[in-house]
């Protein structure tokens, strides 16, 4: 399959990172690589096949509804490069 | 056409989608605790926080409350199923992706009785209900400079409850949304608390002509926190599609966010890439399979339900439909009920007393039936005596009542015999005292005697105060007339 700009500009801007011209060309020939030894598997007919989802086949690995304290507030805030001693604090997301 | 013509012409097609948090105590895929109103950010753990490494293991609960709310609305009950990724950008959901059920929703089907807008029973069909984990909550309002992110909500447990596109009215919509609430907190799933954001509401919404068989263009509402914000949107909303229809423009296909502040809808920034959520399975979590025992295990566990409570008391109690729709509309009266009418087969009165002296002494003291001190045993046998002729209503609800209030320990009839209060039926004794009260007010005996029958009330309230309301009223009226011939 053939990587074009529009594919890549739109997936860019759905994982939010931009890319330069160079780096686009790159990022398009990368892909097409990728995509083409995937492709490989359009060789072999599954028709009437059921996708496979899971490569076990374990069923209904659940726990009980228990609850444990896993971290405190402020070991969860600690790797956030932009804080408060409550909040993880972010740029402003709606303009009022 | 004119803006009255387009909405006598068009009908409203309305459809909702309920979320509903579950009350569960730990989150979906996660351990942490899953409580509203906690410090922000200490109800977290690394999964939900999104750190890598980091694996989902599902909420056997989730699961169970699920299949509750399904039996519950006579859902069909996937008996395979798996997980999918919904992914998308967004602080509040630190991981990139919501895990839900796409593909394989735990519940297709099924149905919501509601009141109609013809009053008649009307049933809401679903289209389905999935499983699926709430994201943080993002506050735009509280810092000048930036978005504040609580996780707290992050990875709490949800139900989706989704309707067919088949209300047609706002008051329809807040109907459901009515016995949905009713539903889920009788199941216990779900507190149903639209302001605190533990049950979610979202509309679709369109008009279309009455001979069209083609809906109109649909637009979606969210942010209603209130029921009656639900409908305020809806009525909005309709008025709105029915002018753009009538200046012949035409209706975007958007979503809306409601403004309680003026009751109206304002369209929010279309989003470039709408809907690419690239959903997928879910590879973390297992299959799950749901078998026919674990299905009868919940089914002989379920509680008793809100509509087939409301059927009993119409049609096996004889009661009104209005007295029934009280008795039913909170879980907690319904069962004090249920416990009331173990105890004695006088349904009415039962209802009368709940609905009476019950709820009045509740709503004085701003108090849930669940705080209320007297037994539904004690009430019970307290129906019993005034049903035996022992003791008359109004002793019961003014005198007995408040005793028990204070000493909801003491039974009913040793409180009416310390204090005198059972009905007298010895005519004897009665006798003596209307002769007394006679003697002790000639003059108007000589009154009464002589036909002034008005005189009646001031004798039978003598009589009542030195009874203590315990004389019979119809003995007592005969009495007077054969001893005031006697004299």
């Amino acid at each position: 399959m053939k990587i074009n700009d529009t594919i890549v500009d739109k997936i860019a801007n759905l994982s939010k990172l931009s890319f330069s011209g160079k780096e686009k060309e790159a990022i398009k020939s990368d892909m097409s690589k990728m995509l083409d030894f995937v492709g490989k598997l359009e060789e072999v007919n599954t028709d009437g096949i059921e996708p496979l989802i899971h490569m076990t086949k374990e069923v209904n690995v659940l726990r009980l509804d228990v609850s444990e304290p896993m971290v405190s507030q402020q070991e969860a805030l600690k790797n956030a490069p932009k804080k408060d001693s409550t909040y993880f604090k972010i740029p402003k997301v709606l303009s009022k | 056409m004119n803006l009255k013509e387009v909405l006598e012409k068009y009908t409203p097609v309305i459809g909702l989608e309920i979320h509903a948090q579950l009350n569960t105590k730990s989150k979906a895929y996660s351990t942490d605790v899953n409580e509203f109103g906690s410090v922000p950010n200490t109800n977290v753990s690394p999964t939900s926080l999104g750190h890598p490494g980091t694996l989902p293991v599902f909420n056997s609960a989730t699961l169970e409350y699920a299949v509750r709310l399904g039996l519950a609305c006579k859902s069909n009950i996937t008996k395979e199923m798996h997980f999918d990724r919904k992914n998308y950008f967004y602080a509040d959901m630190p991981k990139g992706y919501q895990i839900t059920q796409d593909k394989t929703p735990i519940c297709t089907g099924g149905e919501i009785l509601i009141k109609g807008d013809n009053g008649k029973e009307r049933s809401i069909e679903l289209t389905r209900i999935h499983m699926e984990e709430d994201s943080g909550k993002s506050i735009h309002d509280m810092d000048p400079f930036d978005t504040l992110i609580d996780l707290n909500r992050a990875g709490v447990p949800l139900v989706e409850i989704v309707t067919e596109p088949v209300l047609k009215s706002a008051k329809e919509a807040y109907n459901y949304l009515t016995e949905v609430r009713k539903l889920v907190r009788y199941l216990g799933i779900c507190d149903g608390n639209m302001e605190e954001g533990s049950m979610r509401c979202d509309v679709n919404i369109s008009i279309m002509s009455k001979d069209a068989t083609e809906f109109g263009q649909r637009v979606e509402i969210k942010n209603m926190n209130s029921m009656r914000n639900v409908a305020k949107a809806i009525e909005f909303e309709i008025v709105r599609h029915a002018e753009l229809i009538a200046k012949g423009e035409k209706i975007e296909q958007e979503t809306r966010n409601f403004d309680a502040s003026t009751n109206s809808t304002i369209g929010m920034r279309k989003k470039e890439d709408a809907h690419d959520y690239r959903y997928f399975p879910e590879p973390d979590l297992t299959k799950l399979v749901v078998t026919n025992e674990y299905i009868e295990q919940i089914k002989n566990s379920m509680p008793p339900l809100p509509n087939d409570l409301f059927k009993k008391y119409v049609n096996k109690f004889n009661l009104s439909e209005y007295d029934a729709y009280n008795l039913t509309d909170d879980k907690g009266i319904a069962l004090y009920f249920e416990e009331l009418i173990t105890n004695t087969k006088n349904y009415k009165s039962a209802a009368n007393w709940m609905m009476g002296s019950i709820k009045s002494y509740l709503n004085q003291n701003a108090l849930t039936i669940e705080s209320f001190p007297i037994k539904a045993s004690t009430i019970a046998s307290l129906i019993t005596i005034i049903d035996d002729g022992a003791i008359n209503n109004s002793v019961a609800t003014q005198k007995i009542f408040p005793v028990l209030i204070e000493n909801p320990n003491l039974a009913p009839l040793e409180i009416a015999k310390e204090n005198n209060w059972i009905i007298q039926n010895d005519s004897n004794e009665l006798e003596a005292v209307i002769t007394a009260i006679f003697k002790a007010n000639p003059e108007e005996t000589e009154r009464f005697k002589n036909g002034d029958k008005k005189l009646t009330g001031f004798f039978m309230g003598k009589i009542m105060k030195e009874t203590k309301g315990a004389a019979n009223p119809k003995t007592t009226a005969q009495l007077i007339n054969k001893v005031i011939n006697n004299i």
